[in-house]
């Protein structure tokens, strides 16, 4: 498969991600898209990784061009676990104070 | 001897400092002490110099250090005695310590620190006259010019707490600058074309100036004698400058200030000999003014006002004869009339001092047996300003007539219709104010009562120089040597002799003292039984209120010019410089307000704000090289 269509394909994803995060006001579904471009943005790191991979293995065998990239990939999963975890948990107190999930209703930095 | 001179303005000034500066901790009398006192040692020093003079003739200039230093023009703070400004000393020095003696008695109601106040600006007034009339060059004679209106402002506005007398003041300042002006133009000029502005040199050098340069000055120097003086048209200050306590009235009048013009004029007599249409003009201005405020005299019912402008009559009447070439004449009227006119203006005070501040005419009467020598001295001082002889007023009054005569006979006429106004009015003033019956309160009636001794001995004395001061002057005609004419004759070196037959000079001295007695006997006829107790209607109207010179004023140059103010104000500077101002900080506000709206805590368009910026990063990036230009090319 060429790499143009993953591009594509993560292109799409990610703006779903950001229009999501620019349009939508449940903060859950903001969360979920958050989580959606990053998840575009692994995949795009997976897949450059493995193209840059294929093209060393071509000359020589024991190559790990790319793998760096993949390692960059976990990182992130850790991170976005982490993050999911603290954000959850900052809904919940939210909705445990306003009795809703609507951003725009926080939109005071005071009181 | 000559270091003599420096005392006689230190006197004054020194009594000026002591009586300003101690005001507030010096007794009344001690003040009145030293007001006087130091105006009697000018006088005494004067007195000294004047023999001298008399017996050796003029001293020699007396610098007592350089005043302004440049490398083309050297001014010095020089004093000059001659027979002119000798003359002059004794008359300021002289008149001012009977009218300080006078002041002390007539203030005596008013608080110490005013009453020290008061003693100090008479102090500074005759300090700046004595340094005009003593001053070797035209920049000294400014020095005392200057020094003189100021004075005038600050004893004409001395009641400050009243607002109509400030407006006085404030009139007579800027009447007087207008004035100022040109003789300020006229000092520059002279600077330019001569170099020098030394008496002296002045006059050495006169005759290589242009006939339009001697034109320019004199008439600049006429324009400040204007305001000085109170000629037509900044004569208006005069009669307003009223306001002051009387005897201040009687300072300006009679010793200082309104003979300053007349001084001026008669010291630069070299140069204004030289300018036939200046001399015509100061003629014409001299006899207009003198009939012009003749007739409005005849009109007033405050007793002040009428001297006032009888004062402004007269100084015309000086200037007529400095027109006509006759500066002895002039410079003997300004002595004659500065005997009666202060004579008139403190027995004026007397009444009114007599009277508790009433100063109507109408509200008198009768005031004969009360005040028996205000009245007598008044009645002295009214002869004495008619013309009839042997009074003084009759020897310089006539000297100018006759002048008048031979330069052209229609001032003649008109002078001697100016004088018979000048009796008619004066009889007016005395008939109704002396003779008749009382016209005022009860209480006023009941409280009437002479004037205690230090007013009514400057009275007296007053009186008898007004009556004996024309001796000096008595013409050749009548048998006399004209001490006067022959005093003056070496700082009057351009006067011109005019040559009259003695019976046509009999009979000139005869109309007038006969039109004069008439006008006399008239308005005593007229006025001591039943005075005008009306006002004035028709054409008396017009006069009562002085041909409505001061509204015409008004209009044309007061309210022009408040408009201008009032124009520059509202436009220029409120909308102009103050928008300007405003503005600056209407757009700093404004605009923080709108930017302000950006915060607007919404997390949404936070984000929206950061992917718009992300997408033009890398828009820019993706065209790298032509946003970069075209960013470049833009600053």
């Amino acid at each position: 498969m060429p790499i143009s269509n993953y591009i594509i394909f993560c292109l799409t994803l990610f703006t779903i991600g950001i229009i999501g995060v620019l349009v939508r006001r449940n903060a859950i579904i903001v969360f979920m898209c958050i989580e959606l471009m990053l998840n575009a943005v692994n995949l795009l790191l997976v897949a450059f990784s493995k193209m840059h991979n294929g093209v060393a293995y071509l000359s020589d065998k024991s190559s790990i061009v790319g793998a760096e990239a993949q390692v960059f990939v976990f990182f992130i999963m850790v991170v976005a676990a982490a993050e999911v975890s603290v954000g959850l948990a900052i809904i919940v107190m939210m909705y445990r104070n306003t009795h809703s999930v609507d951003i725009n209703f926080l939109n005071r930095l005071k009181n | 001897m000559n270091k003599l001179v420096y005392l006689i303005p230190l006197f004054p000034l020194i009594g000026f400092l002591i009586n300003g500066l101690g005001r507030k901790s010096l007794s009344k009398s001690l003040i009145g002490v030293i007001g006087s006192g130091a105006i009697l040692a000018s006088f005494a020093v004067s007195l000294v110099l004047f023999f001298d003079v008399k017996a050796n003739g003029a001293m020699a200039v007396n610098p007592l250090f350089t005043f302004i230093q440049t490398s083309t023009l050297k001014i010095d703070f020089a004093f000059q005695v001659d027979q002119l400004s000798c003359l002059f000393l004794l008359i300021i020095t002289g008149i001012g310590f009977l009218i300080h003696v006078y002041s002390a008695s007539y203030m005596h109601e008013e608080e110490p620190q005013h009453f020290g106040r008061y003693f100090a600006y008479l102090n500074l007034f005759v300090f700046s006259m004595l340094l005009l009339v003593l001053g070797a060059n035209y920049v000294i004679m400014f020095i005392g010019w200057e020094g003189v209106g100021l004075c005038s402002y600050l004893l004409i506005g001395y009641w400050f707490k009243n607002n109509n007398y400030n407006a006085a003041a404030k009139k007579a300042f800027v009447m007087n600058r207008i004035g100022d002006l040109g003789f300020l133009l006229a000092v520059f000029w002279i600077i330019n074309k001569l170099g020098t502005v030394n008496y002296h040199d002045v006059f050495a050098k006169a005759a290589t100036l242009s006939n339009f340069d001697v034109t320019a000055i004199t008439l600049l120097l006429f324009v400040g004698a204007m305001g000085k003086s109170a000629q037509i048209p900044l004569y208006t200050w005069l009669p307003d400058a009223m306001a002051g306590p009387t005897p201040v009235s009687a300072l300006i009048h009679a010793a200082t200030m309104v003979t300053a013009g007349i001084y001026m004029i008669a010291r630069s007599n070299v140069l204004f000999s030289m300018s036939e249409f200046t001399m015509h003009l100061i003629a014409i201005i001299g006899l207009a003014t003198a009939l012009f405020s003749a007739t409005i005299a005849i009109k007033q019912n405050d007793i002040k006002k009428v001297l006032a402008y009888s004062t402004v009559s007269q100084l015309g009447y000086m200037f007529l004869g400095l027109g006509c070439g006759a500066y002895t004449g002039a410079v003997f009227h300004v002595m004659t009339h500065a005997f009666f006119k202060a004579l008139l203006f403190l027995g004026a005070g007397s009444v009114i001092h007599a009277m508790h501040h009433e100063q109507d005419i109408r509200n008198m009467g009768g005031l004969k047996k009360k005040l028996p020598i205000t009245h007598i001295t008044f009645l002295l001082g009214c002869i004495a300003i008619s013309g009839i002889p042997p009074f003084s007023g009759f020897f310089s009054k006539d000297e100018i007539l006759a002048a008048a005569f031979a330069h052209n006979k229609v001032y003649w006429i008109l002078g001697v219709a100016g004088a018979a106004m000048t009796a008619f009015y004066m009889f007016r003033l005395y008939a109704t104010t002396f003779l008749g019956n009382f016209r005022g309160t009860h209480d006023q009636e009941h409280h009437l009562h002479e004037s205690p001794k230090a007013m009514t001995i400057p009275l007296i004395v007053l009186a008898i120089l007004s009556v004996i001061g024309g001796m000096v002057g008595i013409p050749e005609l009548m048998g006399g040597h004209h001490e006067l004419h022959h005093f003056l004759s070496p700082v009057l070196v351009s006067e011109k002799a005019y040559e009259i037959e003695h019976s046509t000079e009999w009979m000139l001295m005869g109309i007038s003292v006969t039109i004069a007695a008439i006008a006399i006997l008239f308005a005593v006829n007229k006025f001591s039984k039943k005075p005008e107790m009306q006002d004035a209607e028709g054409f008396g109207k017009v006069l009562a209120n002085k041909w409505y010179v001061d509204e015409l004023y008004d209009t044309i140059i007061v309210k022009p010019l408040e408009a201008v103010a009032n124009c520059f104000k509202n436009i220029i500077e409120k909308s102009g410089i103050d928008g300007a101002v405003n503005g600056v900080g209407k757009f700093v506000q404004y605009s923080s307000r709108q930017v302000r709206l950006l915060q607007s805590g919404q997390v949404g368009t936070y984000i929206l704000f950061m992917v718009l910026a992300f997408v033009v990063i890398v828009l820019i990036w993706i065209n790298d090289g032509h946003i970069y230009r075209f960013i470049t090319k833009l600053f």
